[in-house]
């Protein structure tokens, strides 16, 4: 996939963060977090600099990525929907709202939406069990979500 | 400068999803506006615990407890009871009986509860140190660093009778106790915050709204056991009990609490926090230490035990946030206090967070020995829409169901291993009638097949077996004979796997299978589903007599499978069905049957 210029090179941030943490044991994950942060994923020619500044192979880089469900490989939406599988949400509905949300946005559960606005993914338990079931989208929480109330929801991002 | 009046308003994340930071924000506003700013402290608390009727927005000194407020309320709050001094009636809570309840003690949810852990929960600023303090914080670590030695506070906790409430139950004092006796320079300190288990809160909370009981108890342990190095290992998910984190540190750390020299007793140690990705097995704690050191977090075999060789090999304490939030109290009050309040074996209280079908959903701290039956229906006042009470399931994907006939069994580590299941972190999920057991092995598996580091094959594979048989029978394609495999491939995976996640995933289907067997034999047997929640086994069907026409359910079916003339009885095209059940949930005559 090609990869726009201006997204090969390491943010300043990112730059300042490794070298504040370059020297400390166990600084792998803390780093990915980093570049999670700046990019929304970890972007190939990102890792691939990262390998040769830290000294790590990327095989090993990919490994970490790989293991942990916090990290991805490919850019999500511009708006991340997360809809909670936690315990409390799964009883209460929760697979009904991802299948509300697949057809209201025509796009399956980890994937993102053609225009590239939206991406949905089931997520383990937010820790608001008391709100179940729970959307979040961005950093907003929405609890108590009942299904007819989702195309109100996701307009309100689409107007963004 | 003293203030007349307190408001607290609930900073917890359920509460804050809510805008209780709008509602904060506007009491501010609002007692500007009306010039009583310097009489009232408007205070941002962790979690109240009560999350089913949040945000919360409790007043002092005279505890009225107004819940469900919204924004806007703010203004009517501040000038009736503020300045008036008039209850704003209609926000306060309001309990089965139709009497609304003023004040916090006269609130059934909170009556049995005895709150060690969450002592300063709800009621201290957790993003100001001085409230700390006040409540006596630090108070422990100064006792610890100029009144006793190492062994009297490895006496005074092995009178208490902690153990840790990760789930295993091990002795606190004793896991300390083998980090001292070796002989090693370098040793850590690591607390445990990666909760991953889905539909619990506990710890989230805890260090939401308390942050330096858990740094307290962390630098005592360092005393302790000979170390200087902390580390908190906590889900990056939980971005508010992170930020409190930082600012704990960075506080305690300015006023000399943490850092070098602490209180001039020579005596240093310095914390750190690192995040977790998102990886269940990480909570293990051998796991936890291989990722914390950067790498895919795969468990290693025990023994060695961290206390003697654990993160980068040097001995380490790994306790989890609800066993370090309950050192300080100890050592303050003594291991003879605490030891008093529970039962035989287990000492002290359980935060549990109570979740699923409940009409009070919340966190909830119990002493030990309190029974289902106190939690499940004094606290969370029962089930909610008039629905039966089916089973209870504590210990997460690691636990197992608990059912009505055991209601009445005291919660402590022994009787719940007793039934089948574990304590485990905390969460208590309630199931009705409509929750089917099948079901729920299967969402529980798929959990911990997902969450399987695939390191060994009794975990990597017989997890995926297990899985295997139970979707199968949900779809009505089971045969007896899985069963027995099942049971086979459950107990080999108990004995077999390297880690706790593997030795206990089989739990949730074993325990399942031992207390709803004529669940799994109606899917076997009968190939249908009694709970009706298996999408294959049920079929949506319109009584013709009771239809009147409406046309409600047409309107609302995904799939438009639903025909017929108006007010005239309508008939569902099975074939073309996905069985969502809308109609059956729209339906207002009971017309619409699922079978």
């Amino acid at each position: 996939m090609a990869v726009a210029a201006e997204e090969i090179k390491l943010t300043e941030e990112l730059r300042n963060f490794v070298e504040e943490w370059k020297d400390r044991p166990g600084n792998l994950i803390m780093i990915l977090h980093k570049v999670q942060e700046e990019y929304g994923y970890v972007p190939r020619p990102v890792a691939l600099q990262l390998s040769k500044d830290l000294g790590v192979p990327l095989a090993k880089m990919y490994g970490v990525v790989t293991f942990y469900h916090f990290f991805k490989l490919t850019k999500p939406g511009k708006h991340k929907i997360a809809v909670c599988m936690g315990t409390a949400c799964y009883l209460k509905g929760g697979e009904d709202l991802i299948q509300g949300l697949e057809e209201i946005l025509g796009t399956g559960i980890n994937t993102v939406t053609e225009d590239g606005l939206f991406s949905i993914d089931a997520v383990r338990c937010v820790g608001c069990c008391g709100l179940a079931p729970v959307v979040m989208v961005d950093k907003d929480v929405y609890g108590k979500v009942k299904k007819d109330q989702l195309a109100e929801i996701i307009a309100k991002y689409r107007a963004e | 400068m003293a203030f007349k009046q307190f408001i607290l308003v609930c900073g917890g994340t359920a509460c804050e999803s809510s805008k209780a930071d709008d509602i904060y924000k506007n009491l501010i506003a609002e007692c500007e506006a009306h010039g009583v700013k310097d009489d009232v402290q408007i205070v941002k608390t962790g979690c109240f615990g009560f999350c089913e009727k949040g945000p919360i927005v409790k007043v002092l000194p005279d505890e009225s407890f107004y819940v469900e407020v919204k924004p806007e309320d703010a203004k009517e709050i501040v000038a009736e009871h503020v300045v008036k001094g008039r209850q704003v009636k209609r926000l306060l809570y309001q309990g089965e009986e139709t009497r609304k309840h003023a004040r916090i003690e006269d609130i059934s949810f909170y009556q049995k509860q005895f709150r060690i852990v969450l002592r300063n929960c709800g009621l201290i600023n957790p993003e100001d140190i001085n409230e700390y303090i006040a409540r006596d914080g630090y108070a422990a670590l100064a006792k610890v660093l100029f009144e006793m030695t190492p062994d009297q506070v490895l006496e005074e906790l092995k009178k208490s009778g902690l153990k840790g409430r990760g789930g295993a139950g091990f002795p606190t004092w004793m896991k300390w106790n083998f980090s001292r006796k070796v002989k090693d320079p370098l040793k850590y300190i690591v607390c445990n915050a990666d909760e991953g288990d889905p539909g619990a809160y506990m710890d989230r909370s805890a260090l939401e709204g308390d942050p330096h009981s858990v740094l307290e108890a962390m630098a005592i342990a360092g005393r302790v056991v000979g170390s200087n190095k902390g580390y908190i290992y906590i889900r990056a998910e939980y971005p508010l009990a992170i930020h409190r984190l930082e600012l704990a540190i960075k506080q305690a750390t300015e006023m000399g609490l943490l850092g070098e020299d602490i209180l001039g007793s020579g005596f240093s140690f310095e914390v750190e926090i690192r995040f977790g990705a998102g990886a269940f097995v990480c909570g293990e704690e051998t796991a936890l230490l291989v990722s914390l050191a950067g790498e895919r977090g795969m468990p290693t075999p025990r023994p060695p035990f961290p206390a003697v060789q654990g993160l980068w090999k040097k001995p380490t304490v790994i306790n989890n946030v609800e066993t370090w939030a309950n050192i300080p109290i100890i050592l303050l009050k003594g291991g003879e206090w605490f030891s008093k309040i529970g039962t035989e074996t287990s000492k002290g209280t359980k935060v549990f967070a109570l979740t699923g079908k409940i009409k009070n959903s919340g966190l909830v701290e119990v002493p030990m020995g309190t029974t289902l039956r106190e939690i499940i229906y004094d606290i969370g006042g029962g089930i909610p829409n008039g629905r039966k009470f089916k089973a209870v399931q504590t210990g997460g994907p690691s636990g197992g169901v608990i059912t009505a006939e055991y209601i009445d069994t005291p919660i402590d580590y022994e009787n719940l291993q007793k039934l089948g299941s574990i304590m485990g972190s905390g969460g208590m999920i309630v199931m009705d009638e409509d929750d089917c057991m099948v079901d729920i092995a299967k969402f529980y598996l798929g959990f911990t097949v997902d969450e399987s580091c695939g390191k060994c094959a009794p975990c990597r594979v017989g997890g995926r077996q297990l899985y295997d048989y139970v979707d199968k029978i949900t779809k009505g394609k089971g045969t007896l004979e899985d069963l027995d495999r099942m049971k086979q491939i459950g107990h080999a995976m108990r004995k077999a796997s390297l880690c706790g996640l593997g030795q206990t995933s089989p739990n949730p289907v074993l325990s399942t299978m031992h207390y709803f067997p004529q669940e799994y034999l109606a899917h076997i047997d009968e190939k249908t589903c009694p709970a009706g929640k298996c999408k294959d086994l049920v079929r949506y069907f319109i009584l013709p007599d009771k239809c009147i026409g409406c046309g409600l359910c047409a309107r609302r079916c995904p799939v438009v499978c639903i025909k017929g003339e108006r007010r005239q009885p309508h008939v569902i095209d099975e074939a073309a069905c996905i069985k969502c059940g809308e109609c059956y949930s729209v339906c207002k005559f009971g017309a619409v049957v699922r079978k």
